[in-house]
């Protein structure tokens, strides 16, 4: 079944085109990586899908449905973003945190078991500017996982974060597609962190150059190299600029 | 000083306005101080001067006036920094030296008062009469009230709007209604403080909170403890020593902060912090 459906989306930014004519779906439990250099887009294509950019051309659905006439989509998705901002001293505990993302009608005992998902139970009352980056970014997992949403977006989530983090991360987001059947959309710079996750990857440099299963872009020589050149070329345009 | 002071009708009356503006600054106070905007109400209160200004030059009843030019400010001004992405400092510079502007401009244009000016400036809480009273009872009580239902939407606003945006929170609608409160809270603490001290009672019950609290209920708890605390005494002190009420309110809660400074750094230097031990 398919819970996401992207169809010709192009977004405009004064004259510079950021995406152009992006197609592609997601199905029910797929686990897709989203590559693709620094400014390919991954981030405007994430605010498109949430409903944070409107001015875009195409279709985007979830779970059928456009998302120009409907926001009910949005409580069947977590979203993790690159580096959550919030002022360091706010005075929110680890637990408060994610309560922020619990329905009305959720009680308070999912916060425990979320928590415990990510291996932070034992952190709860502590402040969430006390925790290290590879923490916070499990508490904002915790706060999209609370409400049980169907599909979790995470835009390059393990940014600025240590090795060991890294690795703790990964190992959650697999359990939680593989374990609790949750769809996962991620865009990552760390490609062997694709490779090995994922089992969707869609390459993205304004336009997409592939959308396919996992190991086909990665066992094929001229679809890495085509990717490596364009990735090179966007560093360097950026270089120019 | 004995008891007896709280039997006067009028004493009775600055304490039960002075615990109602406590409490409403220190709970509004708390989101304004989370996001960056300390000075805002400090902004409020002088466009509330034009207002009052406004109200005596035009003989309508001054609170009424500063009530609508304070509101009105507000959210104009945080239509200016959404649509133009001026930043909140230099917004709030424009909103307090214009409100002053239209103040003196109206006071001059008039000849002066005759009411004392001095009264607004620096708050009269002693002289609030028993309508005030009720006025303030029922604007703190309502404002109380929409932040408890409204709880979760303004403390997610405040901690991440972007993330708010996507859990389907109408953050704009949001954040003009927390600019309408603050201009409604402003404007009824200036009775409390007066307009030159009234972003102390947003400010520093929060800021001394802060210092001691994990949790944002925790924070809310404490603050409101260290305003009503700073009122009653302020207040009380002020009658039996024949000072300033709004000067005495404000100078206790700075005692308060520069003791609990104290405090956190004895306690920062007795012991280790704890590392925090869950999987990093």
């Amino acid at each position: 079944m398919k819970l996401v459906e992207i169809e010709n989306l192009s977004v405009n930014y004064d004259g510079i085109l950021a995406l152009e004519k992006v197609s592609f779906s997601v199905e029910e439990k797929d686990f897709l990586g989203i590559i693709g250099p620094n400014g390919a887009g991954k981030t405007t294509l994430f605010s498109c899908m949430l409903g944070l950019l409107n001015n875009y051309q195409g279709e985007i659905r979830f779970f059928g449905t456009n998302i120009r006439k409907s926001k009910q989509y949005l409580r069947q998705i977590g979203y993790v973003p690159q580096k959550p901002t919030f002022e360091k001293n706010f005075p929110a505990t680890v637990a408060e945190v994610v309560r922020m993302g619990l329905r009305k009608n959720q009680k308070d005992n999912v916060i425990d078991n979320v928590l415990q998902k990510v291996w932070l139970h034992e952190l709860s009352h502590r402040r969430i500017g006390d925790l290290s980056g590879g923490q916070q970014q499990r508490v904002f997992i915790a706060k999209a996982l609370v409400s049980e949403p169907q599909i979790l977006i995470l835009d390059e989530p393990v940014t600025g974060i240590d090795l060991q983090s890294k690795d703790l991360f990964y190992q959650i987001l697999r359990d939680l597609n593989q374990k609790d059947k949750i769809t996962i959309i991620w865009s990552s710079h760390d490609l062997d962190a694709v490779a090995k996750l994922a089992g969707m990857v869609a390459c993205l440099n304004r336009t997409l150059f592939f959308h396919g299963i996992s190991e086909e872009f990665f066992h094929n020589e001229n679809l890495l190299k085509m990717y490596s050149e364009s990735s090179m070329q966007m560093h360097m345009h950026h270089h120019e600029n | 000083m004995g008891f007896e002071i709280i039997s006067y009708g009028f004493m009775q009356r600055a304490l039960v306005s002075g615990i109602a503006i406590a409490l409403m600054c220190s709970v509004v106070g708390l989101f304004l101080v989370l996001r960056r905007h300390s000075l805002f109400g400090d902004a409020l209160a002088h466009s509330a001067f034009g207002g009052i200004a406004a109200g005596l030059f035009l003989g309508i009843y001054p609170m009424w006036t500063a009530f609508i030019v304070s509101i009105l400010s507000a959210l104009g001004l945080t239509k200016i920094r959404q649509r133009f992405q001026i930043s909140g400092d230099a917004t709030v510079a424009i909103l307090l030296s214009s409100g002053l502007a239209m103040g003196v401009i109206l006071i001059s244009l008039a000849g002066g008062f005759t009411v004392n000016l001095f009264s607004f400036l620096f708050g009269s809480i002693l002289l609030v009469s028993l309508e005030n009273t009720i006025l303030i009872l029922g604007l703190a009580g309502s404002i109380l009230i929409v932040i408890l239902l409204l709880y979760k939407q303004f403390v997610y606003t405040t901690f991440n709007e972007e993330q708010a945006k996507v859990s389907g929170i109408q953050v704009e609608k949001v954040s003009y209604l927390l600019v309408v409160i603050a201009g409604i809270t402003v404007v009824s603490s200036m009775q409390l403080v007066g307009i030159l001290l009234t972003s102390s009672l947003i400010v520093i019950p929060n800021v001394t909170a802060m210092l001691f609290s994990r949790g944002f209920k925790q924070t809310t708890i404490l603050s409101m403890s260290f305003a009503v605390f700073s009122a009653v005494i302020g207040i009380l002190t002020s009658y039996s020593f024949n000072i300033a009420p709004g000067g005495m309110i404000v100078l206790i809660s700075i005692i308060i902060f520069g003791v609990s400074l104290g405090l956190k750094s004895l306690r920062k230097n007795k012991f280790i912090r704890k590392p925090i031990t869950a999987r990093s």
